[in-house]
């Protein structure tokens, strides 16, 4: 597809990374079963005790892989740069059209980025992309509100619309 | 054999019109998410799980299973036409499959591929069918220690028997626990591991986080290869079906060893791809002509396929008898249970027979469905893979939206979706397992509970765990479960040593 770097971010910084990733939520876990409480109540163990442990455990296993993971080294890459802006030119807009689902509906927010990935990323022409950004949206109002009575999120658009 | 009038009870469930219907259209879906990549079983049922909940039960577990089967057949097409695993379970398939197909056959190797997985599934639903019931019946006297004992035995084989490092598995195993933890403590009634923050009052929803991990993150993996795409032809006529038809039984020797792993692996929560790894592996050392593996042997596509789907199908028997899922699509079918109000676990053969034996009788008749729908569709549903993945990825993007929002009418939910997403890409990039994730997040809650009633029980001693010799058997085996690898190494240096 496009050009292919062979630089990147190694993969043992990923993976240090996400040991340390998950060793923190553990600790964020082990906090929180503290605030609720871990030792045994009127009614046996507390709301935290469970939990606790599962922290610990979290933390322990993290810190076992942020050791093994400082230790192999096979120089090997997470991904070439090139390869993470393809990832990423499918997460900013994802983002973007979930942040914006709240406020101007699923249908709208779908048929934008249908049509935005269809026209940048695959390069289709006009008529083909405009053709699947509304077409599914249509299909997808018939199928979930009108046969399976699924209601999805509206926005103003189909407001003004009166659906 | 009170058995026996049940399931034929189920047929008359599962041969009604509407239902028969239902399985049709399951699946059809089912094979197309199968064969679409970023659209697996697991995700697949998930988004269209909403659908269902105005359905009755039975009805819906119909539909969802069909998904189910669909999908596992769909995963073959994928590999032998393409060389691209439409699933993690046909990976093996790609093997001999392609090459098979190059070679220019390949609608004899689309039809033993379909035909092995019927007769994997024909296998582990009859075993389903005898043995289901007895577990169910045993498993009734089961206290709160028992359960829990069946739940850390679950989680133990994931840590033993994953090729993931255990310390990974374990990680990730626990990192669901936490998320299930989060929200309302269902015994205490207290809130805890929410930090103030409303939405997550009811906790994280396993649907969501399905959703997110096997979807989205699939769809991101995907894309760091790019949009490229190639597409192939293929077509089966009746005269090359009948013809390998004719062949196959010579490999009856390989599709029973094939079937009986495939149980064993889909019963102990290990799940379809490490079972069609694995007969693939023995089939290749044990066949006369292993060599041949990997050019084209027609034998190298038996016996992953049969295990594959063996395992995929026998993944529902602890589902259905104990309530713990053997695989992710089986927790997901597990929490649809939970959602149209049903308890899963023993009970559910006592109270429930309908919805046991309609499901039961459907699994006949789905997988019977599946290889006529497969092996007379398979040129349309190659189509589909030629429509490129430009328009296919975001499509498979609003879909997945679309599942996430409508589990509980929450755009937090979708947010929630795109973060598991991104989650799960790094994750699976850092090979992590993701399936011992969802289930601990499915199972969690009950874990806990088992756990916490055993523990008042007992005045909070850990001897209730090793109470009786029914408890004491299944930590037991959980505990060389949970140390397999090290006792395997351990073996290994003592012949060393010994040699």
């Amino acid at each position: 597809m496009s050009e292919r770097s062979e630089r990147g971010p190694a993969h043992k910084t990923l993976e240090i990374g996400m040991a340390l990733l998950i060793g923190a939520f553990g600790l964020v876990v082990i906090f929180g079963s503290l605030k609720a409480g871990i030792n045994w109540g009127a009614e046996g163990p507390r709301a935290g005790f469970f939990p606790f442990y599962v922290g610990a455990a979290i933390v322990g296993a993290s810190a076992i892989n942020l050791w093994s993971a400082r230790r192999d080294d096979d120089g090997r890459l997470f991904a070439s740069w090139g390869q993470l802006r393809q990832v990423m030119s499918v997460v900013v807009p994802t983002a973007i059209y979930v942040g914006s689902m709240p406020f101007i509906g699923l249908y709208a927010a779908s048929m934008v980025f249908i049509a935005w990935f269809m026209r940048w990323l695959g390069g289709y022409r006009w008529l083909t992309t405009i053709a699947v950004a509304v077409g599914m949206p249509v299909l997808t109002y018939l199928v979930f509100e009108r046969w399976f009575l699924v209601p999805l999120p509206k926005g103003p658009f189909e407001e003004w619309l009166g659906l | 054999m009170e058995e026996l009038a049940n399931l034929f009870h189920g047929f008359a469930v599962a041969l009604q019109p509407y239902n028969i219907m239902l399985m049709i259209i399951g699946i059809t879906l089912g094979v197309i998410i199968g064969v679409l990549p970023g659209l697996g079983g697991a995700n697949g049922v998930a988004i269209l799980l909403p659908l269902t909940f105005s359905m009755p039960p039975t009805s819906a577990i119909i539909m969802l299973s069909c998904i189910y089967w669909g999908a596992l057949f769909g995963g073959a097409i994928t590999s032998i036409l393409f060389n691209i695993p439409g699933e993690p379970w046909s990976v093996a398939t790609t093997f001999d499959g392609y090459p098979m197909a190059q070679q220019g056959k390949p609608g004899e190797a689309l039809t033993a591929a379909f035909t092995s997985s019927f007769v994997g599934a024909l296998f582990a639903v009859i075993m389903i069918t005898l043995v289901a019931p007895l577990v169910a019946g045993f498993a009734l006297r089961f206290g709160p220690a028992e359960k829990f004992a069946v739940y850390f035995l679950a989680f133990c084989s994931f840590v033993g028997l994953s090729k993931e490092p255990p310390f990974k598995t374990i990680a990730a195993m626990m990192m669901g626990f936490a998320l299930a933890a989060v929200g309302l403590d269902s015994i205490t009634g207290q809130l805890r591991l929410t930090f103030g923050v409303t939405e997550l009052l009811n906790g994280f929803d396993f649907l969501i986080a399905v959703i997110g991990l096997f979807g989205i993150g699939e769809i991101l993996l995907t894309m760091e290869e790019g949009l490229a795409f190639r597409g192939g032809n293929a077509t089966i006529n009746l005269r090359v079906v009948l013809q390998t038809w004719r062949e196959l039984p010579a490999y009856w020797m390989t599709s029973l060893r094939s079937c009986l792993i495939g149980c064993w692996m889909g019963v102990t929560p290990a799940g379809a791809t490490p079972a069609s790894f694995m007969s693939y592996g023995i089939a290749k050392r044990l066949a006369r002509r292993g060599n041949n593996f990997g050019k084209g042997e027609i034998e190298g596509v038996i016996a992953p396929e049969t295990a594959a789907h063996a395992a995929g199908t026998s993944a529902l028997l602890p589902m259905l008898s104990l309530g713990v899922p053997g695989s992710p699509t089986a927790a997901v079918l597990l929490g649809g249970l939970l959602i149209w109000g049903l308890q899963p676990g023993p009970m559910l053969f006592v109270e429930q027979k309908e919805f046991v034996w309609g499901l039961i009788a459907s699994m006949y008749l789905g997988n019977l469905a599946g290889l006529l729908v497969v092996l007379t569709c398979v040129p349309i549903f190659a189509a589909i893979l030629r429509v490129p993945f430009g328009i296919i990825a975001p499509l498979i993007l609003v879909l997945c939206a679309i599942g996430a929002y409508s589990v509980h009418n929450s755009t937090f939910d979708v947010m929630l979706m795109l973060v598991f997403g991104v989650l799960g890409y790094l994750l699976k990039k850092c090979n992590y397992p993701l399936a011992p994730l969802v289930l601990a997040i499915v199972l969690g809650d009950k874990a806990e509970e088992a756990f916490r009633q055993s523990l008042l029980g007992s005045q909070g001693s850990l001897g209730v765990f090793f109470s009786n010799g029914l408890v004491s058997t299944i930590m037991a085996l959980g505990l060389v479960a949970l140390f397999w690898s090290a006792i395997q190494e351990g073996y290994s240096r003592l012949r060393t040593a010994m040699a």
